[in-house]
């Protein structure tokens, strides 16, 4: 019997469907579990992702052939059904169930367990082989509640404030920054943002999603009256030129990586926020239980190690080949979306 | 340890040398004053001896934490540092119990004194008890390892700022035999009672990059040789001998060979200098001298394998007067003058002075540097004084080119901490007819950029996986920098050298053209 998914050079495949799920090659006819760059690639000849993911992917990949489908909404392709579900990554993002003869797979794509108040909340879903990232797949990583996160934030904001200080808050524009923007409270200053920044809360906003007030950075903004401000911005943009020009300023970089000291201290950032879109050790391996998979591939991440402690929990896992998987995980902090 | 937690987290996270001695002045001005002591003693490298092994304080922290200890060893090899790697993988604590910082060293302290059933729970019970981002300074005082970024230079001058009291005379006050459990904060401020065995801060020189011309006058400047020994001071006070490493390490039992200086040095005599390996009329190789180091005792066959011998090159005190605001050109004639009066039979000369009439003849006798067991020259200009610590300007080192070969990388391995997540511990190989011969590990001397390359490289080239270390195809060449050769059994080259480092990526060359092991061999004739 054909397996429900296969793993090939263009990416997962679905041979009862014809179709790929986030594939890095061109293809005819691609499942989007969400709008991050190393998911959502150009040139696709039909795309199908969630209503909510498709303003951000069309924003990004220009004209594209694209079909929306709501969460849990069943879909025959070929001879197979496919459904999305929340992952809670970002918003819009999905994980993908396909079902042939009563055989169910799911591909996470990118998840959290979290809800962070922002992003449709993850869903677990029940199936015989789960399809897994491992991103933060070691026992090292371990978030605090959101909730704190967004207690610490507060406090460095308040305390470069008093200090006649601009807060630079680095985080990827598609996700992290707008749930970074949904912790804070405007009521604390003014909240600036990047360009880049921007063009993604107007999307986000013109489909609904709650986002407090924020004012683009424009070659008009007064640069050195923004001392109480915290400005949102790429990573790249932290200590740049551009950044410069505000004056004494205070940088602090929102990331899982954050966790680890010597990352914190090589992005060079002041301060580092663990905050992470994707699930950590603990929430990778409840994530797993809940879906009753006896089945499971690991992909993205830790994949080696991940693989192995699953296996020991008696579980049947395997890891994704490097070829078709990328191996990504080692350099992700300088990707957008692995954090 | 609140606060010395939140001082160690505030140093972490900037870069900025003035906030981070801001932050030292504010610990140094509203700390408990047995806390201040010790926060001096863990930046100037008094730390606290070890009181449990790593492998102890692994095992415990895994079992802690719930997981098998290979889980452990991925984690550590990812985070790069034991204390950290405990620190992330403890379960969040289940009560809090507030210690100061004097407090938690005590509690190390005492574990020396226990049995390992002890050790063991109560090294569980802080773990459990301690609040979460306390955890890694505890940690890091329980594996000794102690260290942040902040050099005794910076921690003295904010010591300089919450005090008002000057740099250099804290400096002073701060060297030698000093412990911290037993000394009280007004030792450092207030007039200190006299220590005879406290040693001088040291002098030392910054690279010279480039010619001398640009240092002006030949005629001002004085050339020694540069040694490859261990730096110390000579201290005779009271009668008693002191030697002190540069890393301020009593050696005075280490080299039973200067013993009888007491009985020729006038009291209120310190030397500054280098010990060496002597062979009667130069110094042996490095390598002689290593023999000695790390061992308790000194044997009979080390004392006459690799006899000590005092090379002096600065006088900072004579007949108990501190010397150092002098010009060198005085302090070396008094030097000078002082050792002519000993019996040459004492281990103990001048190091002596490189003649040259321009900075032409000066070059020439550079490159014979090798001959006289030297790593080349140093400068220093006849008009300074003795300085505190690293200062540009008075005195330089000018070391020979280093050694180089063309190697073949057919190994590597991930990097820790900082470069975690990156390829940079490498295995180069020489060519030894249609194969080739692995000789030396290299880990440094590429731009971040370079190793991202790399890496990036290694991972869609791997051939084997041995554990953490990945073999490669023999594709890329390196040039291999290194300061000297010696012949080694224990390697299957034959040869072992010493601070080897990647010079340049040799894009521009195939392994067909690496070096060969016939070659190595002739360096090793030539240098070794
Ligand atoms: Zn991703
Ligand atoms: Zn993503």
């Amino acid at each position: 019997m054909t397996p429900v998914l296969t793993f090939t050079d263009k990416g997962i495949y679905c041979p009862a469907g014809d179709f790929f799920i986030d594939p890095w090659k061109r293809v005819d006819r691609a499942l989007i579990t969400h709008g991050h760059a190393d998911h959502a690639r150009p040139g696709m000849g039909r795309y199908l992702a969630t209503e909510a993911a498709l303003p951000v992917m069309s924003m990004r990949l220009g004209t594209i052939q694209a079909e929306g489908i709501r969460y849990g909404e069943r879909r025959r392709i070929g001879d197979a059904t496919v459904s999305f579900h929340p992952a809670g990554h970002v918003p819009g993002s999905a994980q993908i169930r396909v079902e042939v003869g009563g055989e169910i797979w799911v591909v996470s794509g990118d998840y959290k367990i979290e809800n962070d108040g922002f992003s449709e909340p993850f869903e677990p879903v029940t199936c015989h082989s789960f399809i897994t990232e491992s991103t933060f797949g070691l026992p090292v990583f371990r978030w605090e509640p959101q909730a704190h996160i967004a207690a610490q934030l507060s406090r460095w904001w308040a305390t470069n404030a008093a200090e006649v200080r601009v807060s630079f808050l680095g985080a990827y524009s598609l996700g992290k920054a707008q749930r970074l923007l949904s912790m804070l409270d405007p009521a604390q200053g003014p909240i600036l943002t990047h360009s880049a920044i921007e063009a993604t809360n107007d999307v986000l906003r013109a489909q609904g999603y709650a986002l407090p007030p924020t004012q683009r950075i424009t070659p008009e903004t007064d640069r050195k009256a923004q001392s109480g401000a915290i400005i949102l911005c790429p990573p790249s943009a932290l200590g740049s030129a551009w950044a410069k020009r505000f004056g004494p300023s205070s940088e602090a970089m929102a990331s899982g990586w954050m966790r680890l000291r010597g990352i914190r201290r090589r992005r060079g950032a002041d301060t580092g926020f663990v905050i992470s879109d994707h699930a950590d050790w603990p929430g990778l391996l409840s994530a797993i239980k809940d879906t009753s998979a006896e089945n499971i591939y690991v992909t993205h991440g830790y994949t080696d190690i991940f693989a192995r402690h699953l296996t020991e929990l008696g579980l049947n896992a395997a890891v994704v080949p490097t070829e078709f998987g990328g191996e990504t995980g080692a350099d992700a902090p300088e990707l957008e979306g692995e954090a | 340890m609140k606060s010395f937690s939140a001082l160690f987290s505030a140093i972490d996270a900037t870069t900025s040398t003035t906030a981070k001695i801001a932050h030292l002045a504010a610990y140094f001005q509203s700390a408990p004053e047995p806390d201040r002591v010790w926060c001096i003693a863990l930046f100037s490298g008094r730390r606290p001896k070890r009181a449990v092994t790593t492998t102890k304080l692994t095992e415990w922290a895994t079992e802690a934490a719930g997981i098998a200890p290979w889980l452990f060893e991925e984690s550590y090899a990812v985070t790069g540092d034991l204390a950290e790697t405990i620190a992330l993988l403890l379960p969040p604590p289940e009560g809090t119990i507030h210690l100061t910082l004097t407090e938690a060293i005590k509690e190390v302290q005492s574990l020396h004194a226990e049995e390992d059933a002890q050790r063991k729970a109560r090294v569980l019970a802080l773990w459990a008890t301690l609040p979460e981002d306390q955890r890694l300074v505890f940690n890091k005082l329980l594996t000794g390892g102690f260290r942040l970024g902040v050099s005794r230079k910076l921690m003295t001058r904010a010591l300089a700022q919450a005090t008002g009291l000057d740099e250099a005379t804290l400096a002073h006050r701060l060297m030698g035999a000093w412990e911290p459990a037993s000394t009280p904060w007004d030792a450092f401020t207030e007039e200190a009672s006299e220590d005879v065995s406290r040693p001088y801060p040291f002098a030392l020189a910054h690279g010279l990059e480039g010619a001398p011309e640009s240092l002006g006058a030949p005629e001002e400047w004085q050339a020694e040789w540069k040694w490859d020994g261990i730096r110390g001071q000579i201290i005779v006070r009271n009668g008693a001998l002191h030697i002190w490493s540069r890393g301020e390490e009593l050696m005075t039992d280490r080299f039973p060979e200067f013993a009888p200086l007491p009985d020729f040095l006038p009291n209120g005599t310190v030397l500054d200098g280098e010990i060496v390996a002597w062979d009667g009329s130069k110094p042996l190789p490095f390598a002689a001298l290593q023999t000695r180091i790390g061992r308790k005792s000194v044997t009979k066959k080390a004392l006459s394998e690799a006899p000590a011998h005092f090379l002096a090159y600065d006088l900072l005190e004579t007949g108990g007067t501190d010397l150092r605001s002098a010009p060198l050109s005085r302090r070396r004639a008094k030097l000078d003058r002082l050792l002519a009066t000993l019996p040459s039979t004492l281990p103990i000369s001048p190091s002596p002075l490189v003649p040259f009439t321009s900075w032409e003849s000066l070059a020439e006798a550079r490159a014979k540097a090798r001959e006289a067991q030297a790593e080349g020259l140093m400068l220093k200009r006849r008009e300074s004084p003795y300085f505190i610590g690293r200062k540009k300007g008075d005195w330089w080192k000018w070391k020979l080119d280093p050694l180089t070969i063309d190697a073949v990388m057919i190994y590597a391995q991930a990097g820790h901490g900082r470069r975690a997540n990156l390829f940079t511990d490498f295995t180069f190989a020489v060519r030894d007819g249609n194969s080739l011969v692995p000789f030396t590990k290299a880990y440094s001397g590429l731009t971040d950029a370079e190793f991202r390359e790399i890496t990036q490289w290694v991972r869609k080239n791997t051939l084997e996986r041995f554990g953490p270390v990945r073999s490669v195809p023999a594709h890329h060449v390196f040039e291999i920098a290194f300061e000297g050769i010696q012949r080694s059994t224990r390697h299957k080259s034959g040869v072992a050298l010493r601070f080897p480092r990647m010079l340049r990526w040799r894009h521009d060359k195939t392994p067909d053209q690496a070096d060969t092991l016939a070659h190595l061999h002739e360096l090793l004739a030539q240098y070794g």
